[in-house]
């Protein structure tokens, strides 16, 4: 059997994982075909219409500005899908930089980066992202920038960790024998063989993090609006609960079935890479 | 043993000097002048001098930091503008419902995280593993302020069972702060729980797997034995390293969930800093939380060491 071909059957050798990643395509597809998904524009004010009860006419009632409810869970999405991802691949950066200096050299410059990651990890995750937007401001960039960074230290640990385990291995050894520098030596030895996990850890973070998204806008802290996001769909819920109770709970909903996707889908990715698990359970 | 600990001890000074650090440079790296930031543009000129000079602004930054940082252990934090109080006295207001809050959901997601970790690996791929594994998946995929918005709306609005807002000190109305304490401690439980169920599980079935549990099994020990005596001694260890983060996870989660009940923490405290740019109590606040996070980390090294014969011997 071909490798990519073992891979997918170990994949999806449990049937939720193959749900999960159906979930996640289907979010997905919200997000890029936004406008023929949803059914009312989503920034369009009926003030009329306010708090209305779920219909024919609005799957999901109105807020209390008297938008679509469902179209504004679809074109939250959005917002989920691009910080989700975009932060996930900033921390793996990052994190994968510091974690490779800091394990590939040990000594003083291991000390000094882990020492600046642990302080970071000393605050909590929520406080340091809402000093980060103070600090670089309110916008989808900004904000993706402030989550990727917050959640580094857990990368780069990781990293550090798996490039102890192969520095010294002989064919790092033969690699610096040969005359290759340390940076040759790090990138085309050492880094594709911590990829793996590298890979599962992205995927098992993409949920957190739009849970940490969700968790910011809901604070106030996340992108701005008029611009949907569960989060802040969920704040601005929370203020009508007793005469809307559909607004302030359907965007969770949403929140919960992506992030639980992506959770189950990381773990069906590191139970098909990790070789020892492969076929062992 | 000690000489793992006095370095640990070390480390974590060094940690909190950096923390300071950042903590102190946060005011720096804002753009903008942070006297008219934190009071408003519309404040006299001279009163921003006087301000100015009175938060040390004109003096070099070294001397700034260690001014500062000379002044905060010895209690002297500075006025908020935004709170109208001493940092010192608001911190101490403030702190304890966060504490109260923190440590009893992070007693509870420790305590159960563990139980029902254990309880899954024993009962493998029996229904009980079953309904725990999926209750914890989806544990850890609820946003904490969505569960509380949904209790809330169960208990406080349809069944009026509990009060939706509102935190009072244990010992000033017992009965009433068991009330106000119910839903706030089960939200911020839950992600912990279920991680720690999780993690359990996997590092309990690693363990299982193991040839001293099979030596165990075959030499005719009873199989709780083998469970409680060996597996989870074991199971335990990696697991420890995850407790010191179990508060700081809790009080980051209090900023969600004081907001959403209403309570005057230290969560809502750093919240209202940041809106406001008070970065006066920011600076000690997040010194503090930070101190905090120290402290539970050191303790876990410490059982660390003693659990694990391979660091306490070294």
């Amino acid at each position: 059997m071909s490798e990519s071909k073992r891979f997918f059957k170990a994949l999806f050798k449990r049937k939720i994982v193959a749900v999960a990643l159906f979930v996640i395509l289907f979010f997905l597809f919200c997000a890029i075909a936004a406008p023929l998904v949803a059914t009312h524009d989503p920034y369009y004010q009926d003030l009329y219409a306010t708090f209305s009860n779920p219909s024919a006419e609005h799957w999901l009632g109105t807020d209390h500005l008297g938008r679509d409810v469902y179209s504004r869970i679809v074109y939250g999405a959005r917002v989920a899908f691009l910080v989700g991802i975009f932060a996930v691949i900033i921390s793996a950066v990052l994190g994968t930089l510091l974690g490779l200096t800091a394990g590939y050299f040990g000594g003083w410059v291991d000390s000094v980066i882990m020492r600046i990651v642990e302080a970071m990890m000393a605050i909590p995750p929520i406080v340091l992202a809402l000093a980060l937007v103070t600090i670089f401001g309110r916008s989808l960039p900004m904000l993706t920038v402030v989550l990727g960074i917050s959640s580094v230290p857990a990368f780069a640990r990781m990293m550090r960790g798996q490039v102890l385990t192969v520095r010294d291995l002989d064919y790092v050894a033969a690699s610096r024998i040969r005359g290759n520098s340390d940076l040759v030596t790090m990138v085309k030895h050492v880094l594709p063989n911590c990829l793996s996990p590298m890979i599962i850890v992205m995927t098992q973070s993409i949920g957190g993090t739009i849970l940490a998204e969700s968790g910011l806008s809901f604070l106030g802290a996340g992108v701005l609006p008029p611009t949907a996001s569960w989060g802040a769909m969920v704040n601005d819920g929370y203020t009508w609960l007793e005469r809307c109770p559909v607004f302030a709970l359907s965007p969770g909903v949403a929140v919960i079935l992506l992030v639980l996707a992506f959770n189950i889908f990381g773990d069906g990715l590191r139970d098909a890479l990790d070789p020892r698990l492969r076929g062992g359970r | 043993m000690g000489r793992f600990l006095l370095k640990r001890l070390f480390q974590t000074i060094i940690i909190l000097i950096i923390i300071s650090i950042l903590a102190f440079s946060l005011i720096h790296i804002i753009p903008g002048d942070p006297v008219y930031a934190m009071l408003g543009t519309d404040i006299t000129k001279e009163y921003h001098d006087q301000v100015y000079h009175s938060m040390g602004l004109d003096l070099p930054l070294v001397q700034q930091y260690f001014r500062w940082i000379s002044n905060f252990v010895q209690g002297k934090m500075g006025y908020s503008y935004h709170f109208k109080e001493d940092v010192l006295t608001l911190v101490q207001r403030r702190l304890p419902p966060t504490l109260i809050l923190g440590i009893t959901s992070a007693i509870f997601s420790v305590v159960l995280g563990l139980l029902f970790g254990i309880i899954t690996a024993v009962r493998r791929g029996k229904p009980i593993d079953s309904i725990l594994t999926v209750l914890a998946n989806i544990g850890i995929a609820t946003p904490i302020f969505w569960l509380a918005v949904l209790l809330v709306f169960i208990f406080s609005i349809n069944l009026k069972w509990l009060p939706s807002w509102g935190f009072t000190l244990p010992w000033v109305d017992f009965a009433k702060s068991m009330k106000q304490l119910i839903m706030p401690v089960i939200c911020m439980s839950v992600g912990g729980i279920a991680s720690y169920t999780r993690q359990t599980r996997s590092s309990m079935l690693e363990v299982i797997g193991q040839d001293y549990i099979r030596t165990a099994r075959s030499k005719g020990l009873k199989e709780s034995k083998v469970i409680m005596g060996h597996a989870v001694k074991n199971a335990l260890i990696p697991i420890l390293t995850l407790i010191g983060l179990t508060l700081r996870n809790s009080i980051g989660g209090s900023a969600i969930i004081e907001r959403v009940f209403n309570i005057s923490g230290m969560g809502s405290v750093m919240v209202e800093a940041l809106g406001s740019r008070d970065y006066i109590a920011l600076q000690s606040g997040i010194v503090f939380l930070a101190l905090i996070t120290c402290i539970c980390n050191l303790l876990v090294d410490i059982a660390y060491a003693y659990a694990d014969p391979r660091i306490r011997l070294d």
